[in-house]
């Protein structure tokens, strides 16, 4: 007994009151500034909005909603609706995440569960990796040399103005750029299902491919539609490539081979030859638009996989 | 109908270079329970693994010999009615946590893409869960996850599931060691119930579980087996000094 307590006093002598407080004291300050610099992002966003909000504020004025539905786009005299590019962003996008879905599923089902490791899956996932890690105005400069001439040797086949430009082309640009964020994201979840669950199915009969099917897709599902959204938020924001293969113009797409512009690729377009103070406003409040509506989008998505998780 | 039901020849297995199972040769009766015992790393799952030749789902692994079951060698049959023959229970309870409890009681259905009608199909789900004496705790709630069930209910309804495809054989791998006392014992009871109907080899550390539900023990170690006996007799007479040494409690 008096062993054991004087040995305990030793202990504690040893660490000291100083000390311990020195360690409180850092352990404290650590924590402080990791919540200095979580904040720091979040200011950082609101700057960001607020700035934006605060440039626009003149072309809000003299426009007010009608930046939102209006038809015409035209700086000589004014007028700014933003409709056209609205439909823009979200044509090419949606028609790029259809274009993508089926290949990323695909290399995400061949990744996450076909070779989950080994020479292969090493060399396919480095490529994907590479795929992400290519600037986008070489995306832009492949579409315009390779993807243009090749679209419009289409819309000449179907008897459409071959433009060769236009929101086909970007989608598919779009579509190629989008691919290995879902597919590196599709492929972690399907390799994380838990392997009781594929055997317990293939104990009962099932093929490969009923286990696909029946298992792993709908316990997968949301993590697949993350992926999915990932690409939706690049594809929205994508200005480069796209701005290159659009074909700049202010009219409301007819058609998925018109050419047509998005918001982002409006902005880059047009920012250096913006001279009017309105001009300038208008395009500014056009990215503070682009903003609304990525974060909307956002939102409504993390709903739908918070619906679709399991538990 | 009696007689043997399952015969194994000359049996090896393999991981790689590594021999995990050694010659085996066993027979088993028709509506028999047969327990699986031995230390660990022994090769008893491995062995009900080849039955129905989930072995082979692991990368490398690879078997030689013969399982007949009624006279067939199961690595010639087709696998799927090899699987549908044969049930399965794992050692944690594995419910598919995006199907409803009546969608797992009939996922070997779901799974195969067997049509069912509607009456068809109640009538399977009840027979199934009545079986496993599951059916009066859920009836009320057969299209709640069965995830939401208790550990014992979820491996109960891992047993409808297995029988639900009328197998004639059913694997139990260590069925109850995730499981507590009271879930425990409603299994082994069930396992007596379930005796009547179907052949069942069961893996298990516990030596009372065992003695209790087992006609006959099979002692696996390194990967042969040293004794194959109606239990009572390897309880109270082993033949072998390992079989011996191993239900005393000085190995294992």
């Amino acid at each position: 007994m008096t062993i054991n307590r004087s040995y305990r006093k030793i202990k504690l002598q040893y660490i000291g009151r100083k000390e311990i407080r020195r360690i409180n004291f850092t352990e404290a300050s650590f924590k402080k500034m990791l919540l200095l610099s979580a904040i720091g992002l979040v200011v950082v966003l609101l700057a960001i909005f607020v700035t934006l909000l605060i440039s626009s504020l003149p072309s809000i004025k003299a426009i007010g909603v009608g930046f939102i539905y209006g038809k015409t786009w035209d700086p000589v005299v004014d007028h700014y609706g933003g409709l056209p590019f609205l439909i823009g962003t979200l044509l090419t996008a949606l028609l790029a995440l259809i274009i993508s879905i089926p290949f990323s599923l695909a290399v995400g089902l061949f990744l996450g569960e076909y070779f989950r490791s080994g020479v292969i899956s090493g060399i396919f996932k480095n490529i994907i990796e590479l795929l992400a890690a290519i600037p986008s105005v070489i995306y832009g400069f492949w579409g315009l040399f390779v993807l243009v001439p090749l679209v419009r040797s289409l819309e000449t086949t179907l008897g459409v103005p071959p433009y060769g430009v236009g929101i086909f082309t970007s989608s598919i640009i779009l579509a190629i750029m989008i691919i290995p964020y879902s597919v590196s994201l599709t492929a972690q979840v399907i390799s994380l299902v838990p392997a009781n669950l594929k055997e317990a199915a293939y104990s009962l009969g099932a093929t490969r491919f009923e286990v696909i099917k029946n298992i792993i897709l709908p316990y997968t599902r949301s993590g697949i539609f993350a992926g999915i959204l990932l690409g939706l938020g690049r594809a929205l924001g994508e200005t480069m490539a796209v701005t290159m293969l659009i074909g700049n113009s202010h009219i409301i797409p007819t058609s998925i081979f018109s050419p047509g512009n998005t918001m982002a690729s409006v902005i880059a377009n047009e920012f250096t030859e913006a001279t009017g103070d309105i001009y300038l406003s208008a395009l500014i409040e056009m990215g503070l638009f682009l903003f609304v509506v990525t974060t909307i989008i956002n939102v409504i998505g993390r709903r739908v996989i918070k619906r679709f998780s399991i538990n | 109908m009696a007689g043997t039901i399952l015969k194994a020849k000359n049996f090896n297995a393999f991981f790689g270079q590594n021999q995990v199972l050694k010659n085996i040769n066993l027979d088993i009766m028709r509506n028999d329970v047969v327990a699986v015992m031995g230390p660990s790393g022994c090769g008893k799952t491995t062995f009900i693994r080849c039955i129905n030749r989930m072995h082979e789902l692991t990368p490398d692994a690879t078997a030689e010999g013969e399982i007949l079951v009624d006279d067939k060698n199961v690595y010639k049959m087709n696998l799927i009615v090899l699987r549908r023959k044969i049930g399965m229970v794992f050692q944690r309870p594995n419910p598919f946590p995006t199907m409803s409890i009546y969608q797992n009681a009939i996922a070997g259905y779901l799974l195969n893409g067997i049509k069912l009608t509607k009456s068809k199909k109640d009538e399977v789900v009840e027979t199934s869960l009545k079986r496993v004496a599951l059916w009066d705790e859920v009836k009320d709630s057969l299209h709640k996850k069965g995830t939401f069930l208790s550990g014992g209910q979820q491996q109960r309804l891992c047993i409808a599931r297995a029988i639900s495809l009328n197998p004639e054989i059913l694997l139990l791998d260590e069925p109850t060691s995730a499981l507590d006392p009271i879930s425990t014992s409603k299994i082994e009871e069930l396992i007596y119930e379930l005796k009547k109907n179907y052949t069942i080899i069961i893996v298990t550390h516990n030596m009372q579980q065992a003695g209790r539900i087992s006609d006959k023990t099979a002692f696996f170690y390194l990967g042969e087996v040293l004794e194959y006996n109606v239990t009572k007799e390897i309880f109270t007479n082993p033949k072998h000094e390992k079989t011996q040494n191993y239900i005393t409690g000085h190995f294992g």
